[in-house]
C-alpha cells in the first residue's frame, strides 16, 4: 500500500500508540488495562507501520526478532513465578516491595505480577506481529 | 539423593557450555561430577546392608497428598551405583568417541538427562514420581538413538523404540494406579497407597490382582525387551556406542528388571504356580533361548550384543520369577560389567580400526592390546568358562544352581539354560576372542590403533572390577548383592558369593553342565558356517511373521487408520468442519435435556432493554443478514468488524471495561488478519444447490436460538456461589493478613496473579500457535499451490484463543 495520509499518520501514530500500550499495560493492576490488551495495542501499532510501509521497516523498527521476543516473554513470565518459589511460597505467588523513590512522597509498590505482566504483554505482541507479518510478507 | 538428582539435571543443562569450554577435557569435567555421586552411594553400603534404607521427602502437591519421596535401599543402591560409576567411565569414554561432532555439547546433555532420569527412576518411592522418570528415560532414550537423525535407521530405530516403551508404559501407568488403590482397600486408605515401600501384604488376594500383573508387567516387559517385543534393542543399537553400553546395556533396559525386582515382595505369591511367578519364568526363559539363539546368527558387532542382552534380560526376568534374588542381583552386576565392556570394546573396535563386522575381522590384538585383553577378560565371563575367577562365572553357576532347583520345570529350564548357555559361549567367542585372536578375512578398513585412555579406561576398569568380583567377593560384590538380594526377597537374607566358583574342586552336576555348554558353545564357532545354514529357515519365517514384521504391519495399519480418518474428518471444507461442530453442539444438548428430562427455565427480565441498547441489538441484527448477503469477502469481514465493535460497545455498557478494551483491540487485529488472508481468495462463489443452503439456513437459526436461550438460561439463574466477593477481599490493599494482592482491578489481578499458571498455560499456547503459523507460511515457500484457504482454519483458531 502507498497511501501518503496513512504514512504520515502512521509516523504521529506509532510513538504514541506505543506509549499509550505502556501507559495500559502497567495501570493495569489498579484501572483497566493489562499486558494483553497493551501487547495488542503495541501489535496494532506495529501492523499500521507495516500496512502504510512494508513489514520490511516495521521489523527494522521493531529491532528484536519475534519469536525471540515470544521467548522472552515466555521466560519473563514464568521466572517472575520463581520469586515465591525462593521465598517459600507456590509457584506464581504476587510478591510485591515498596521502593522508595526520590521525588515521590509515597513509595512506589513493585511486585512480581509487573514482571509476569511484562511477559504477557511481549508474548502478545511477538505472536500477533509473527502472524500478521508471516501473512503480509506473503501478500507482498 | 535430591540434591545428587539436582546437580545431575543442572549438568544436563550446563553440558553444552562445559564442552564447549572445556574442549578435550570435557569428558574428564562431566565424569567427574556422577563419580562423586557414585562414591557418595558407595558410601552408604554399609547403612543399608542389612535391609535399612535411607529416605528423603519433599511435599510436591501436599493438596492432593502427593509427595516427592525418594528411598534408598540394597535394590536402589546397586542401580544407583550402576547409573553413576558406569555413567562416569562412559562419559569419560564418549568424550573421546564424539569427539569433533558437531552436536556434541547436545549429546552430553542428553546423556546426562538420561543419567538423571534413570536415578530418579531408581531412587523414586512413590508410583507417580516412578512413572514419571520411568518415561523420562525413554524419552531420553528415543532422543540419544536417534541421535544420528540425518540417517534412517536411526529414527526408525528410535521411533520404535519409544513406541514399544510408550506404549508399554502407557500399560503400565494404569497398572500402578491399580494398584495404588488395591493396596489402599487392604490398608484401609481410601486415597490408594502411592509410597511402594508403604505397600500392604496380601495383595495377591485381591480382585484386581490379575489386572496389576498383566498392567505392570505390560510395561516392564517391554522396556526390558522381553520377547516378543525384544526387536526394539537390536534396532536401538543406531544409537553411538556409547549410549549403546550405558542405556541398552547397562541401565536403561534394566529399569522393567527393576520394577519386577522392586514389586516382586508385594506381587509374589509364593509358589512356582503363581501367576506373578509362572508369567515371570515363561517370558525370562523364552527371551532367555529365543535372544541368544538370534543373537548365534548375527554377524554385526553391536547386533550380537543386542541380542545377547536381551538373552540377559530375560535370564533376569527368570531369576526373579524363580525366587532367586541372589541370582538376580549377582548376574545383573556382573552383566552390567562384561557387557558394558564389550559395548565400549565394539565402539573403540568400529572407532579406532573402522570395522562393525565380526565376521571379517580378527587379528586385532597387536594393534590395540589394551582392548584385546579387556574384551578378552569379558569375553570369558560373559562365556562363564568353568572356574574362571570371573563375575560371570560365579553368576553363570547360580543360574544352572537355579535351574536344577525347579521343582517340576527342572527339566525344561535346565534344558533351556544349558542351550542359551551355549549360544552365549558362542557369542562370547565371537565378540571377545574372534576380533582380537581370530583369524582376520580382510585387513580392517582403517589403520588399526590403540584407542585414546579416556576411551580405554572404562572398558578396562569393568573387566578387571570382573576379577576383583570373583576373587574377593568381599570387597563389593557381596555387601552389594546382599544388600539388593534383600530387598528383591523382602526380607533379611544372605547372599552366598562365596565363590564356590574358585574354589570349586568337587565335580558337581552344575559344573558338568557348565563345560558342557561350553564344549558346544566352542563347537558352534568352529562350524559356525553349517550353523547358520542349518538354522536359515527359522530366519525366513520370522522374516514373515516375527514380531518385528508384526509390528511393522501395526504400523502401517495405524498410518493407513489415520489417513482414511482423516479423509473422512479433516477433508479440508470449513463447511463441513462448521457443520459438523454446530450438530455435536446441538446433540449434546439434546442429549441433556433428554436425560433430565426437563428444558432449563429461561429468565425473561428485559427491563433494562434501553433505547441504546436497542441500537446496538439492532445494528448487530442487521450486520449479520447484510454478512451473509455481500458479495464481496473484504466487505463481509468489514461488516463482522462492526458486529465486533458493536459487542465491544455491549461489554463497556455492563461494567467490563477491561473485555471492552481487548475486545476492541482483537477485533482490529482479526480484520487486518482477515483482510491478509482474504486478499489471496476469488470472490465468494454459490456451489450448493438451494436444498443445502435451507438446510444451512435452518441448522444456524436452530443454534443461534438455541444459544440465545442458553445465554438467557444461564443468566437467570444462579448453580454456585460467586467467587467474586472472595478476589475482591484477597486483592485489595487493606487486607489484614498481609496476604493482599495489592489491587484494585480484578479482571487483571486474576489474570497475572489468582490464576497466573492458567495465562502462563495460554502464552505457551500462543507462542506456539505463533510458531505454527510461522511454519505454515515459511513452508509454504516450498510448496507453492497449496490454496491458503485450507490454512486458514488454525489463524482463526489461535485468533480465538486470544479473545
Amino acid at each position: 500500500m502507498n497511501s501518503l495520509v496513512l504514512q504520515t499518520a502512521s509516523r504521529f501514530l506509532l510513538p504514541l500508540l506505543l506509549l499509550l500500550s505502556v501507559v495500559i499495560l502497567l495501570r493495569g493492576h489498579n484501572t483497566p488495562g493489562g499486558g494483553f490488551v497493551g501487547g495488542l495495542l503495541a501489535a496494532s501499532a506495529f501492523a499500521l507501520q507495516a500496512m502504510a510501509f512494508d513489514v520490511e521497516s516495521a521489523r527494522r523498527m521493531l529491532r528484536v526478532n519475534l519469536l525471540a521476543m515470544v521467548g522472552l516473554g515466555l521466560t519473563l513470565a514464568l521466572v517472575s513465578g520463581f520469586f515465591s518459589l525462593a521465598a517459600g511460597g507456590p509457584l506464581l505467588k504476587g510478591l510485591w516491595f515498596e521502593v522508595p523513590v526520590l521525588g515521590f512522597d509515597d513509595p512506589i509498590k513493585i511486585g512480581t505480577p509487573v514482571l509476569f505482566d511484562i511477559g504477557v504483554y511481549l508474548t502478545v505482541l511477538g505472536v500477533v506481529l509473527t502472524m500478521i507479518f508471516t501473512l503480509q510478507e506473503v501478500v507482498e | 539423593m535430591m540434591l545428587s538428582l539436582a546437580i545431575l539435571a543442572l549438568l544436563s543443562v550446563a553440558a553444552p557450555w562445559v564442552c564447549r569450554y572445556a574442549g578435550p577435557a570435557r569428558g574428564v569435567v562431566l565424569a567427574a561430577f556422577p563419580l562423586g555421586i557414585g562414591a557418595w552411594f558407595a558410601s552408604k553400603i554399609p547403612a543399608v546392608a542389612d535391609g535399612g534404607a535411607i529416605v528423603e521427602t519433599f511435599a510436591w502437591l501436599p493438596e492432593l497428598g502427593l509427595e516427592m519421596t525418594f528411598r534408598l535401599d540394597g535394590l536402589g543402591l546397586l542401580f544407583a551405583l550402576l547409573v553413576t560409576l558406569i555413567g562416569a567411565g562412559v562419559l569419560l569414554y564418549a568424550g573421546s568417541y564424539m569427539q569433533g561432532h558437531h552436536q556434541i555439547g547436545r549429546f552430553f546433555s542428553y546423556l546426562i538427562g538420561f543419567m538423571t532420569s534413570m536415578l530418579g527412576l531408581v531412587l523414586a518411592d512413590n508410583l507417580v514420581l516412578l512413572f514419571i522418570f520411568w518415561e523420562l528415560t525413554s524419552i531420553t532414550s528415543y532422543l540419544l538413538i536417534g541421535f544420528n537423525h540425518d540417517k534412517k535407521e536411526s529414527r526408525s530405530g528410535a521411533l520404535q523404540a519409544l513406541m514399544v516403551t510408550g506404549l508399554g508404559g502407557l500399560a503400565m501407568l494404569a497398572g500402578l494406579v491399580v494398584l495404588a488403590f488395591a493396596a489402599g482397600d487392604l490398608a484401609g486408605v481410601p486415597g490408594g497407597v502411592w509410597n511402594m515401600s508403604e505397600l500392604p501384604e496380601g495383595l495377591s488376594g485381591h480382585a484386581h490382582y490379575p489386572w496389576i500383573v498383566a498392567l505392570v508387567l505390560a510395561g516392564c516387559l517391554t522396556k526390558s525387551a522381553q520377547f516378543p517385543f525384544h526387536f526394539w534393542l537390536p534396532s536401538a543399537m543406531a544409537a553411538p556406542s556409547p549410549v549403546s553400553a550405558y542405556l541398552h546395556s547397562s541401565t536403561m533396559v534394566k529399569a522393567g528388571v527393576y520394577l519386577i525386582a522392586r514389586l516382586h515382595p508385594n506381587l509374589a505369591t509364593g509358589t512356582a504356580e503363581g501367576l506373578w511367578e509362572g508369567l515371570l519364568i515363561g517370558f525370562g526363559a523364552t527371551t532367555m533361548f529365543v535372544g541368544a539363539y538370534l543373537a548365534t546368527r548375527q554377524t554385526l558387532y553391536k547386533r550380537l550384543l543386542a541380542y545377547s542382552t536381551v538373552s540377559s534380560l530375560g535370564v533376569m526376568v527368570m531369576l526373579i520369577g524363580m525366587g532367586h534374588p541372589d541370582a538376580a542381583a549377582a548376574y545383573i552386576l556382573a552383566h552390567a560389567m562384561f557387557k558394558g565392556c564389550l559395548f565400549l570394546v565394539a565402539g573403540i573396535v568400529d572407532h579406532e580400526a573402522g570395522e562393525k563386522d565380526v565376521a571379517e575381522i580378527g587379528k586385532l590384538f597387536q594393534a590395540m592390546p589394551a582392548t584385546g585383553l579387556a574384551a578378552l577378560l569379558a569375553g570369558i565371563s560373559m562365556a562363564g568358562v568353568p572356574l574362571a575367577p570371573l563375575a560371570g562365572f560365579v553368576a553363570k553357576e547360580k543360574m544352572i544352581k537355579a535351574g536344577l532347583d525347579a521343582g517340576p520345570l527342572t527339566a525344561l529350564l535346565t534344558a533351556l539354560i544349558i542351550a542359551a548357555g551355549s549360544f552365549t559361549v558362542f557369542i562370547a567367542i565371537m565378540t571377545g576372542f574372534k576380533p582380537f585372536f581370530g583369524k582376520a578375512q580382510r585387513e580392517p578398513k582403517k589403520h588399526a590403533h590403540e584407542a585414546p585412555w579416556p576411551m580405554l579406561a572404562a572398558p578396562v576398569i569393568l573387566a578387571v572390577l570382573g576379577i576383583v568380583y570373583a576373587l574377593v567377593p568381599a570387597l563389593f560384590a557381596t555387601p552389594v548383592v546382599t544388600a539388593a538380594g534383600e530387598a528383591i526377597k523382602g526380607g533379611p537374607f544372605e547372599a552366598a558369593l562365596r565363590l564356590d566358583a574358585f574354589y570349586y574342586y568337587e565335580i558337581s552336576l552344575a559344573l558338568g553342565l557348565s563345560l558342557l555348554a561350553t564344549l558346544i558353545g566352542v563347537g558352534i564357532y568352529f562350524g559356525r558356517g553349517l550353523w547358520v545354514k542349518a538354522t536359515s529357515p527359522f530366519a525366513k519365517l520370522d522374516g514373515v511373521v516375527g514380531p518385528a514384521k508384526m509390528y511393522d504391519y501395526a504400523m502401517l495399519g495405524l498410518t493407513k487408520g489415520s489417513w482414511a480418518q482423516t479423509r473422512v474428518l479433516q477433508n479440508g471444507s470449513l463447511q463441513v468442519y462448521i457443520k459438523m461442530t454446530l450438530v455435536a453442539i446441538l446433540g449434546m444438548f439434546a442429549w441433556a435435556i433428554w436425560r433430565t428430562g426437563s428444558l432449563p427455565s429461561v429468565g425473561t427480565n428485559f427491563e433494562r432493554t434501553g433505547l441504546l441498547e436497542w441500537v446496538l441489538i439492532i445494528s448487530i441484527a442487521v450486520s449479520a443478514i447484510v454478512a451473509t448477503r455481500l458479495g464481496s469477502r473484504l466487505a463481509t469481514v468489514a461488516v463482522l468488524g462492526v458486529i465486533g465493535y458493536a459487542v465491544a460497545v455491549v461489554f463497556a455498557l455492563y461494567g467490563g471495561p477491561d473485555a471492552a478494551m481487548t475486545q476492541f483491540a482483537v477485533e482490529t487485529l482479526i480484520v487486518v488478519i482477515f483482510v491478509l488472508v482474504v486478499y489471496h481468495l476469488p470472490r465468494f462463489a454459490v456451489y450448493s444447490g438451494l436444498a443445502v443452503r435451507v438446510m444451512d439456513l435452518l441448522l444456524a437459526a436452530t443454534f443461534g436460538g438455541v444459544m440465545a436461550c442458553l445465554v438467557l438460561a444461564a443468566g437467570s439463574q444462579e448453580l454456585f456461589a460467586p467467587i467474586s466477593a472472595y478476589f475482591n477481599e484477597a486483592a485489595m490493599p487493606e487486607t489484614p493478613d498481609g496476604q493482599s494482592a495489592y489491587g484494585r482491578n480484578l479482571v487483571n489481578i486474576i489474570l497475572v496473579d489468582f490464576r497466573s499458571v492458567d495465562t502462563l498455560g495460554e502464552l505457551v499456547v500462543l507462542g506456539i500457535a505463533a510458531i505454527g503459523v510461522y511454519t505454515l507460511m515459511k513452508l509454504r515457500d516450498d510448496h507453492e499451490g497449496v490454496p491458503v484457504a485450507e490454512r486458514e482454519g488454525d489463524e482463526d483458531q489461535s485468533e480465538e484463543g486470544d479473545a
